[in-house]
C-alpha cells in the first residue's frame, strides 16, 4: 500500500478516533491526546501555515524536544507537501545557519525562548527567515520582533481557517504521494558542512513497517520519546513507527524527569544508546554499594545466577529444574524489582544502537530478563538494516539483514547495503550523493565489517579509520582504533578513549576517566582529590587504568587480525572531552583528527620517551565564555602480549 | 502578554524606629513601594535589613512609626494578619519542612486559602476533595514555573541548597501574594544559581504581577534587577532611588567601600 505520514494520521483518526495517540505530562498529570484530537490540531496548523504563506516544496525547520505540538507541526508541514527539517535543540545558533540557508528556509517552529533567541541571533545571517513560531510562551512577553508568534495564535488562526475552508486539509493530504520527500535530516559530519539526508514517505515508512513486523509491534505499545527528534533513530521510533503502527508516544515533562517518567509510563518498546543503559546500570550499582550487607549478598548471589542462567533462558533454551526454580525466586525478589526500578517492567523489546555496547552491560540487561537487542543502520538507511531476532542476541554482532535488505562486503572490507529505505539523495549535493550511492543502488556505509558464520553482521570500525601499523614488531598489521577504544570504554572507569597508531610503530591512547565511577571508587579508597583534573592524575588511578589497558591487550592478543592494535602507552587527560570544545560530535563520537591536532604535544609525548608533559588548553564554558586550563600529565607504558598463534 | 506597568504606592513605610533595649536597630526609616515594582533594600551586614522586613511582616512591632498597606494603616499586627492581607515572605535561612516533599511544602503555602475544615480534609470527602484538587493545580503551576518537576516528590532535605531556596520561593508564591518579601534570596549561591534566581524573581514580578521587596547584600545582582533601591547603614536610611542614583550616592559608596578620612 502506498502510504504517507498525513495519510496514516487521517486513517488512524477515522478508524480509532478515541484511541490515545500521544501523552504529555503537564502539571504532574499525564494528558492524553487522541488520534482525532491530533488530526484536528494538524488540520488547523496546516491551514494556518498555508494562510501564513507556506507553500508546497518548501522546507521548515523544527527545533525542540519531544512535544506533541511540535510533532503536530511536522505532520502539518508534511500534509502541505512541505519538508520538515528537525535540528538538534542543543546545537549552537551558528550550527543552524548552514541547514537553514541550504534549504532556503523561511519558517521556523521552535519549542521555547531559548530556541527563539537562537533564531533571532542568526537572523542577520539568514535574512529569509520570516516566520518564527514558539510552543512555550514562557519568558516571551517582551519580544516584539517581527514575524514572531506563538503556536497558540497559529492554532487559533488555523481554527478560523478550517471553519472557512473545511475541505482544505483533506484536499492537501490527498495531493501528497509516497514518493514525495517526507523529511530531511542533517548529519553531524566530522568534517565540512553537514549534509541534508533526504528521505521520502516510502523510504521511512517501509523501514518503519519492516521493523514493526519484525518485532510484532501493536497499537497498544507504549514508547517514551526522550531523545532529540533531529536524530533519525528518535524519528523512526516515535514518529515513523508511531504512525505506521499507531502506538502511543509519551513525552516526558522535562529532560530531568525522564527517569521518573520512564517508571510511570513503563514503556513496552524502548530504545536507548549504550550510554543510557550504562548510566542506568551505574546508578544501580552505586546504590547497591551503599546497601546493607544482607542486601548486597542477596544481590550478588542472584546476579551471579542471572549471569549464568539468564542468557540461556533468553536464547530460548531450557535450563535445569533447580536453576529454573532459583531464577524464579530471583525474579520475585531481585530481578523484578530491579526492572521496575529501571522503568523496564513492561519492556517487550528494547534496542540499543549508535555505538558498540559492552558485553558485560549487554549481558546484564538480558540476564535480568530485559529483551535488549542490537540493530544496525544509519541516517542514510532510515535505520533498519540489521536486527537481532529475539533469541539470537549477541554482544558483538548487530544481527541479521532485515526484510528487503541486501548486504555485501566490498574488497576494502566496506559494507554495502541495498534496501528500500535508502536515502533519496544528499540535499543539493550530487557529488556527495554519488560518493555513497552507486548507480546500481548500493549504499556505501563506510563501515568495515563482515558477516559471521551465523549470518550476523559484525562491525569492526569505520573503513577510513582502519589503518596499518608501520614498522616494529607488528609491521603491516591492521589497526582498528574504534575497536580498541570501545574495548577500553567497556570498563566503567573509562568514559572515553582516543587511539592512535595508523602509520606508526605502536598504538597509543588518551583516556578520559569516568568521574562518577572513579570518584566513587576513590571515596571508598579514602583517596582525597580536588576535582576532575586532580583525580585523573593520581598514581593509583593510573595503576587502575593500566590494568584495564593490559586486560584489553590480553584480549586483543587472542585475535589474530587485531593483535597489532595492542596499546603500548597511554595517558589520562585532565579534562573531559566535550562537544562544546569540538572534541566530540553532537552525538558524542570522538573526533580523533581534531583531538590529535589540539593535543599535538601529547601525541608527540606519547610517541616520545618523556614520562610527563605540560599542556594548556582552551575550554568553552556552558555560558559561552572561554578560559584556559593547564596541567602536567603523566605518561605510562602498558604490557604487550605475544599474539596467541592460531592452532595449526 | 502586557508589559508590566508600575502603579501607585501599595506599601508605605513611615518613620519606623525599632529598638532592642539600648540598640537602635532602625531609626526613623521611611520609604514606599509601588505596585508591580521590584524594590530592594540593601546595606552592609547589621544594617537592619532583616529587621525592616520583620517589621513589615509583623514579626517585630516597631516602637515608632507606621506601615500602610493599600491605604490601611497598621501599627500592631501579627504575622498571620499580615499574611492574610496578601504579604508573603521567604526566609534567609530557609524555614522548610525538611522531611516533607516539595509538593507538600508548597501546599502549606495554600493553608490560608483552604476553606474546608480539618475533619473533611482528613477524610477527603465532599468539598474538601475538590478543593484539594484546585490547590494542587495551583501548586503544580508553581512547580512548572520554577522548573522543579523532577523533584516534586523528593523530601526537601535531600535537595541542594539552591533548589531549597526555589521551594521556599514557591511556598511564598502559593499564597498568591500581592507583595512578596524576599530575605536574601541569593545568599550562599554560586554565580549560576544567582542568575537563575534573578530570572525567577523577574519572571514572578512580570508573570504573577507580584510586587517584590527584596533584601540583598550582593550589590551587583540587586542593581540589575531592581527598579528602586533603599540603602540602610547602621539602622539609618542613607540612600533611596533608582540603581543609577544609588550607585552615584557618596554615602552609599563610603558605607560599602569605606572612605579615607
Amino acid at each position: 500500500m502506498q502510504q504517507t505520514f498525513p495519510g496514516l494520521l487521517v486513517a488512524h483518526a477515522a478508524q480509532r478516533p478515541d484511541a490515545p495517540a500521544m501523552r504529555e505530562k503537564a502539571y504532574g498529570i499525564w494528558q492524553t491526546l487522541s488520534w482525532s484530537d491530533l488530526a484536528a490540531m494538524v488540520a488547523d496548523l496546516a491551514g494556518a501555515l498555508h494562510e501564513a504563506g507556506l507553500r508546497r516544496g518548501e522546507h521548515v525547520v523544527v527545533i525542540g524536544s519531544n512535544r506533541p505540538r511540535l510533532y503536530a507541526t511536522m505532520l502539518a508541514a508534511q500534509s502541505l507537501g512541505v519538508t520538515p527539517v528537525p535540528l538538534y535543540q542543543d546545537a549552537a545558533g551558528a550550527e543552524c545557519v548552514f541547514p537553514i540557508n541550504n534549504a532556503d528556509i523561511r519558517f521556523a517552529i521552535v519549542e521555547d525562548q531559548e530556541q527563539v533567541d537562537k533564531m533571532l541571533e542568526i537572523r542577520a545571517q539568514c535574512p529569509q527567515i520570516s516566520n518564527i513560531y514558539f510552543d512555550n510562551p514562557r519568558g516571551m512577553r517582551n519580544y516584539e520582533e517581527t514575524g514572531l508568534a506563538s503556536l497558540d495564535d497559529l492554532l487559533a488562526a488555523g481554527k478560523a481557517f478550517s471553519q472557512k475552508n473545511p475541505s482544505f486539509f483533506a484536499d492537501e493530504v490527498a495531493k501528497v504521494t509516497s514518493s514525495d520527500v517526507a523529511a530531511m535530516f542533517f548529519t553531524s559530519g566530522t568534517t565540512g558542512n553537514p549534509k541534508g539526508v533526504v528521505h521520502t514517505h516510502s523510504s521511512l515508512l517501509d523501514r518503519a513497517s519492516v521493523g514493526a513486523r519484525f518485532d510484532k509491534l501493536v497499537p497498544t505499545d507504549e514508547v517514551l520519546a526522550y531523545l532529540p527528534p533531529a536524530w533519525i533513530g528518535q524519528n523512526i521510533f516515535s514518529y515513523a513507527q508511531w504512525l505506521a503502527v499507531g502506538y502511543i508516544v509519551n513525552c516526558p515533562e522535562s529532560a530531568e524527569t525522564v527517569t521518573i517518567d520512564l517508571k510511570e509510563i513503563g514503556p513496552t518498546y524502548y530504545f536507548a544508546p549504550p550510554r543510557v543503559f550504562e548510566t542506568l546500570l551505574t546508578s544501580v550499582l552505586i546504590r547497591m554499594e551503599d546497601a546493607s550487607t544482607l542486601k548486597r549478598a542477596l544481590f550478588k548471589h542472584f546476579m551471579d545466577l542471572a549471569q549464568r542462567v539468564g542468557p540461556i533462558k533468553m536464547a530460548g533454551q531450557s535450563v535445569g529444574l533447580m536453576d529454573s526454580l532459583q531464577y524464579a525466586l530471583g525474579d520475585a525478589i531481585i530481578y523484578g524489582p530491579l526492572r521496575n526500578n529501571l522503568g523496564m517492567s513492561r519492556v517487550r523489546v528494547a534496542y540499543t544502537a549508535g555505538e558498540a555496547i559492552g558485553p558485560d552491560l549487554f549481558t546484564f540487561y538480558r540476564s535480568i530478563g530485559v529483551n535488549l537487542k542490537q540493530l544496525y543502520g544509519s541516517t542514510e538507511t532510515a535505520v533498519f538494516v540489521c536486527l537481532q531476532p529475539d533469541h539470537q542476541a549477541k554482544a558483538d554482532t548487530v544481527g541479521i539483514p532485515c526484510e528487503g535488505v541486501e548486504i555485501k562486503v566490498a574488497e576494502s572490507g566496506e559494507i554495502l547495503v541495498r534496501s528500500p529505505g535508502l536515502l533519496k539523495e544528499y540535499y543539493k549535493n550530487p557529488e556527495a550523493t554519488a560518493e555513497v550511492l552507486s548507480a546500481d543502488g548500493w549504499y556505501h556505509t563506510s563501515d568495515a565489517g563482515f558477516l559471521d558464520s551465523d549470518g550476523h553482521l559484525k562491525i569492526i570500525d569505520r573503513v577510513k579509520d582502519v589503518g596499518r601499523i608501520k614498522g616494529g614488531a607488528f609491521d603491516g598489521s591492521m589497526f582498528a582504533p574504534k575497536y580498541v577504544e570501545n574495548k577500553l570504554k567497556f570498563f566503567s572507569f573509562i568514559k572515553e578513549a582516543v587511539a592512535y597508531g595508523d602509520q606508526r610503530e605502536r598504538v597509543c591512547v588518551m583516556v578520559n576517566i569516568d568521574f562518577d565511577a572513579v570518584g566513587n571508587w576513590a571515596e571508598r579508597q579514602n583517596l582525597p582529590y580536588a576535582g576532575y583534573a586532580d583525580l585523573s592524575q593520581k598514581p593509583t588511578v593510573y595503576d587502575m587504568i593500566r590494568d584495564c589497558v593490559e586486560q584489553v591487550n590480553a584480549d586483543l592478543s587472542r585475535d589474530a587480525m587485531l593483535a597489532g592494535s595492542q596499546v603500548s602507552r597511554f595517558l589520562i587527560l585532565h579534562k573531559e572531552l566535550d562537544p562544546d570544545d569540538g572534541e566530540l560530535t553532537r552525538t558524542n563520537k570522538v573526533r580523533r583528527g581534531f583531538i590529535a591536532e589540539k593535543y599535538g604535544v601529547l601525541v608527540e609525548a606519547l610517541y616520545g620517551d618523556k614520562t610527563e608533559q605540560f599542556i594548556e588548553t582552551q575550554v568553552k564554558f556552558e555560558d559561552g565564555r572561554t578560559g584556559a586550563i593547564s596541567a602536567t600529565l603523566q605518561l605510562r607504558d602498558a604490557k604487550i602480549f605475544t599474539p596467541v598463534q592460531a592452532a595449526a | 502578554m502586557a508589559k508590566r506597568e508600575i502603579g501607585d504606592v501599595i506599601l508605605d513605610v513611615e518613620n519606623i524606629s525599632l529598638r532592642f533595649g539600648g540598640v537602635n536597630a532602625l531609626s526613623d526609616i521611611s520609604f514606599d513601594v509601588r505596585e508591580h515594582e521590584v524594590r530592594a533594600i540593601i546595606g552592609p551586614n547589621g544594617a537592619g535589613k532583616s529587621s525592616m522586613l520583620n517589621c513589615i511582616n509583623g514579626v517585630y512591632q516597631p516602637q515608632e512609626g507606621q506601615i500602610s498597606f493599600r491605604g490601611n494603616t497598621f501599627k500592631h499586627m501579627n504575622s498571620r494578619q499580615v499574611a492574610e492581607m496578601g504579604i508573603a515572605r521567604t526566609f534567609q535561612n530557609l524555614a522548610l519542612f525538611k522531611g516533607m516533599s516539595v509538593i507538600d511544602n508548597i501546599m502549606t503555602g495554600r493553608n490560608l486559602r483552604i476553606k474546608s475544615n480539618i475533619f473533611l480534609q482528613a477524610l477527603r470527602i465532599g468539598p474538601a476533595e475538590r478543593e484539594e484538587s484546585e490547590h494542587r493545580e495551583y501548586v503544580e503551576q508553581i512547580i512548572d514555573f520554577l522548573e522543579i518537576q523532577a523533584h516534586r516528590k523528593t523530601p526537601v532535605g535531600q535537595l541542594p541548597y539552591g533548589l531549597q531556596k526555589r521551594v521556599d520561593l514557591g511556598r511564598a508564591l502559593a499564597m498568591e501574594p500581592q507583595v512578596l518579601l524576599l530575605d536574601e534570596p541569593m545568599a550562599g549561591m554560586n554565580m549560576e544559581e544567582k542568575q537563575d534566581m534573578s530570572r525567577f524573581i523577574l519572571d514572578v514580578n512580570e508573570e504573577f504581577g507580584s510586587t517584590i521587596v527584596l533584601i540583598e547584600h550582593d550589590m551587583g545582582v540587586v542593581m540589575d534587577i531592581s527598579d528602586r533601591v533603599v540603602v540602610l547603614d547602621y539602622g539609618k536610611k542613607i540612600g533611596d532611588g533608582t540603581p543609577e542614583e544609588v550607585r552615584a550616592n557618596e554615602d552609599v559608596i563610603s558605607a560599602y567601600l569605606g572612605t579615607s578620612h
